[in-house]
């Protein structure tokens, strides 16, 4: 064992490591606290503005941060390993809770790189695809929620995120009606989505798209003229397009530099070329450009949703092939959802080739041709890729997930070095980090 | 008894051999008569014996990808020969093209990758100025080559997609990083490495991102053991799940 690194003990259960804050005596060993103008901060990981566990070991000179590293893998839960002993169905209820705030995008984008190992992309019906754009965008308004609640409580405004998580709690309530669960749906399912879209969640739906253009105007009116926060967020934790591109950072901090780079745009997918919405921008590059991207982008959501609505045409959710569409159908049971006891009975009492059949495409799953595919799509933090491998078998060879959370956390040294301790806070709040995508 | 052990009408048995499986355990699909077409392996594509308790272990199939013939269409051909005319090694460096569902994927030599990451980047016909992804995979017992590292690049120019895949062995596994090049891949080298211990010679520091420090062996391997303890339920012991009976 190396000097410095964690300690290990043996226990009954097997070996037991003590990570965190091991190597706390390496990382100050350079520096004399009594006489050094330099002193180092360890920030996290249980810090609250941290956004979950993300550590930042902080090398200030007064308020002045000189160095900044982060360290992250403390979720580290091996996601991307399980999915290869789990059939390429189960793989959704894993990837579901990578990213925790944004459950659906996850989900569709690991179905749509399924779909196309399968080759079967173009038949998805239309309705699925508009029931997968509608989730994605709900989702996406609820994630963006959470960023500008946690934001506004780490900068001093703490009202802005009591309503925040109401309008969220709005938007939970419909993933509940639809899938039966508030986060980590598994709804998005390869071959379509698990269940169709009941009507009282379209009656909600429509209910929150009245409501919802009123609460961003008065989260604007909250904070948009506020001094502090304008204070806080203008000219804070600046990265040009330049910068961006070359940490890999996308989503709405490369569009706040000014970049209108949209994979909803630039490369479409489930059919996001016959909506219409504009991709919103802003030239400052800084706090305050994605604090006003983050607000469009939720307007231009609700355009999306409106639109979807209106083409929601009756019709199958799932792909017409019978060996690979989930044969399950979902009720509302007395101790919540489940499966369908009209369903079992069917499937139980009609032939014993359709009992095989199901038996066999939930226990063994489905075959998919050895091959690899990437898929991006426009998660509410950037491109969230998903290489697949596929050895021919009913599990996934390999599974990798391109976060990010994760790329973009690799931001915070080139946008805090210089600045001061609290803008620190304000520039990593502005990535949006969900470390439980970042550590997979 | 004095007879010929073989005589079928005086035992019990009926004749069958000792060694023999019992009756109706090939009978799905018999190993020594593959059927000709897909369509004659059942709605599962049963191969092999059929034994689909699991019970035989987990088998991992293998396929080797063979090269595609131009003309590849769609953009590959440009992208190809873009690449062609602006880096002059390109027949020793590119091993083998593979254009499959729709995606194109440029086999490099392991020593040339970080070169050829900097034309694809700067060529004014290419302009690959997005490295979106960085990740391995372990392609174990297919080859002498095993370990893959997958880049994913992104033409936000021409709205193109290119995956580049370098094959280095795991007895020797080191190839350039290319974070001089695109530094969004500092991370994502870092997390091969703790994955799969790929090594990137230049990375300016090569550290185990996700998992601890003090960490032994790189787990995404396909040989790292899972580990894992039996655990009791009613009764019964659920084995650790490499040894659980698993569908191939």
């Amino acid at each position: 064992m190396t000097a410095g690194y964690a300690t290990e003990r043996e226990t009954d259960e097997g070996k037991v490591f003590t990570v965190t804050g091991g190597d706390w005596d390496t990382v100050v060993g350079g520096t004399d606290p009594l006489t050094d103008e330099r002193i180092i901060v360890n920030m996290g990981p249980q810090h609250p503005s941290t956004h979950g566990v993300l550590r930042l070991v902080l090398e200030l000179e007064g308020e002045t941060v000189r160095e900044a590293r982060t360290v992250v893998g403390y979720l580290h839960t091996g996601i991307e390993k399980n999915l290869e002993y789990r059939n390429w169905v189960q793989g959704t209820t894993f990837v579901t809770r990578m990213d925790y705030l944004a459950p659906i995008f996850n989900e569709t984008a690991y179905s749509l790189a399924v779909e196309k190992l399968l080759g079967i992309t173009d038949d998805i019906t239309e309705r699925a695809n508009t029931i997968r754009v509608l989730m994605m965008e709900l989702n996406r308004i609820s994630s963006h929620l959470i960023w500008l609640g946690t934001t506004g409580l780490e900068l001093g405004a703490i009202s802005i995120m009591l309503y925040c998580f109401r309008e969220r709690e709005y938007i939970l309530e419909i993933f509940e009606l639809v899938s039966g669960l508030r986060m980590n749906m598994a709804y998005v399912r390869p071959g379509g989505v698990a269940q169709d879209v009941p009507d009282e969640a379209i009656a909600k739906i429509r209910e929150f798209l009245k409501v919802m253009p009123k609460r961003l105007k008065e989260y604007e009116d909250l904070l948009s003229g506020q001094p502090i926060w304008l204070e806080r967020t203008q000219n804070v934790a600046v990265l040009d397009v330049t910068g961006c591109l070359a940490l890999g950072v996308t989503g709405p901090v490369l569009r706040s530099a000014g970049l209108a780079w949209d994979l909803r745009k630039t490369m479409p997918y489930c059919g996001y070329e016959d909506y219409e919405f504009d991709v919103p921008t802003t030239p400052t590059a800084d706090v305050w450009g994605r604090y006003l991207v983050r607000m469009a982008e939720m307007r231009e959501s609700l355009k999306i949703i409106e639109q979807a609505l209106d083409r929601l045409k009756p019709g199958p959710i799932m792909v017409a092939d019978k060996k690979i569409a989930w044969p399950a159908q979902l009720a509302i049971g007395v101790d919540g959802m489940g499966n369908s006891l009209e369903h079992v009975a069917k499937i139980m009492g009609q032939s014993m080739e359709s009992l095989i059949h199901h038996f066999k495409l939930v226990t063994e799953g489905f075959r998919v041709p050895p091959g690899q595919v990437y898929v991006g799509i426009e998660s509410p933090r950037g491109e969230l890729g998903v290489h697949a491998v596929s050895d021919g078998g009913t599990r996934p060879y390999r599974v990798h997930y391109r976060e990010p959370s994760f790329v973009n956390l690799q931001a915070i040294p080139a946008m805090a070095e210089g600045g001061l301790l609290a803008d620190v806070i304000a520039g990593g709040a502005s990535l949006d980090p969900v470390m439980g995508g970042c550590d997979r | 008894m004095t007879g010929p052990t073989n005589a079928p009408s005086e035992q019990p048995g009926g004749g069958v051999p000792a060694a023999a499986p019992p009756v109706g355990a090939t009978s799905g699909a018999p190993a020594e008569f593959p059927p000709a077409s897909g369509a004659g392996r059942g709605m599962f594509g049963i191969q092999g014996s059929g034994d689909t308790s699991g019970f035989g272990g987990l088998v991992r199939r293998r396929s080797s990808v063979a090269g595609s013939e131009r003309p590849y269409g769609g953009y590959f051909d440009e992208v190809c020969d873009a690449l062609e005319e602006a880096y002059p090694a390109f027949a020793d460096a590119i091993e083998k093209v593979v254009v499959d569902r729709g995606e194109l994927t440029l086999h490099i030599k392991p020593e040339r990758i970080a070169e050829v990451c900097r034309v694809m980047r700067d060529d004014e016909a290419l302009r690959f100025e997005l490295c979106s992804s960085v990740s391995g995979a372990d392609y174990l017992g297919a080859d002498e080559r095993r370990l893959h590292v997958v880049y994913q690049l992104t033409s936000m120019t021409y709205r193109r997609r290119v995956r580049l895949e370098a094959a280095v062995t795991a007895e020797d596994p080191h190839l350039p990083s290319v974070t001089a090049i695109y530094p969004t891949a500092d991370w994502q080298e870092r997390e091969t490495y703790d994955m799969f211990g790929v090594v990137f010679d230049g990375h300016p520091a090569l550290t185990r991102i996700l998992m601890p420090d003090d960490w032994e062996g790189h787990p995404q391997r396909k040989d790292y053991p899972l580990g894992g303890v039996p655990v009791e339920y009613k009764g019964a012991e659920i084995p650790p799940p490499d040894k659980r009976r698993s569908y191939q």
